[in-house]
């Protein structure tokens, strides 16, 4: 009687450790699933987007005075290539059209009905903070007054940041053509970027907000700006 | 649990190790190809973009 009960509670403790030790293991690997498979995909998927994007800004028609033709963007395809001096030399982020789950784990998201970068209204763009390439991670560095430049097949956008701010997850106003503004008469071009706060974390939004300080079309080159 | 599937797996040693390692790479691919991409929009670092009230 005693040996079975003693068989019994050993078979128990063992099941419940192996249990636990399978549990632990299943969230490391989740874990490296997320801090480094993530990276590796969202990489692969910039690398292929920079190839089709420098190939479409090559190929794309254009008239005499060098204004290329319209392209409907595709969701999940690459619209613009961003930069942002502030966030360091080799960060060159090719963003994408749309922002459901698969679009932003390319990269940064474009949301779909605002404007194109350069043009008058808001060109709202959503990116990770953390995982898939964290392209927004340290986007809480960049202060007023730094440049966002934005490349497309038309030329050279630079966006001057004029405002950061920390607001509830509910403020869709501010991706509007005028934000805060519905019925705002639009005569700005500002840029919104879109990330969460705090890192790791998804109880509010970091927004940073730019105004378009310089057009430049693609026959008149890069614009020159320090660190870019 | 895995005493028993020790026990049941066959030939030396060697063997068996090698066939624990083959099984779980192919558990691992599993979760990294279907499982985690499921089950991480329940983590709150997708949630990026704005939602309606």
């Amino acid at each position: 009687m005693s040996r079975s009960v003693g068989v019994f509670v050993r078979g128990l403790v063992r099941g419940t450790g192996e249990l636990l030790v399978t549990a632990g293991a299943l969230v490391l690997l989740f874990a490296v699933y997320l801090v480094v498979w993530s990276d590796v995909r969202t990489a692969a998927a910039q690398s292929d987007l920079r190839a089709d994007f420098a190939a479409q800004t090559a190929a794309v028609d254009r008239d005499a005075t060098g204004t290329p033709a319209k392209i409907e963007p595709i969701p999940g395809q690459g619209i613009a290539e961003m930069t942002i001096p502030r966030l360091g030399e080799d960060w060159r982020w090719v963003v994408v059209e749309g922002v459901v789950d698969a679009d932003i784990a390319k990269g940064p998201g474009h949301f779909p009905g605002t404007a194109q970068p350069g043009q008058l209204g808001n060109f709202a763009v959503a990116g990770h903070r953390a995982t898939h390439g964290e392209p927004f991670a340290y986007l809480d560095a960049v202060v007023p007054g730094d440049h966002i430049v934005v490349r497309t097949a038309a030329g050279w956008s630079v966006y001057t940041v004029t405002l950061t701010q920390i607001v509830p997850p509910t403020r869709t106003d501010l991706i509007d053509p005028v934000p805060g503004q519905p019925d705002g008469v639009v005569n700005q071009a500002l840029i919104t970027l879109v990330t969460c706060h705090p890192r790791w974390g998804s109880s509010e939004r970091l927004i940073v907000t730019g105004l378009l300080s310089e057009s430049r079309s693609a026959t008149q080159g890069p614009p020159t700006i320090e660190g870019y | 649990m895995y005493a028993a599937l020790w026990r049941v797996l066959p030939g030396p040693t060697w063997v068996r190790i090698l066939a624990v390692l083959v099984g779980f790479v192919a558990v691992s691919v599993v979760l990294f190809l279907f499982v985690f991409p499921v089950i991480e929009p329940l983590l709150p670092f997708d949630q990026i973009t704005l939602e309606g009230e």
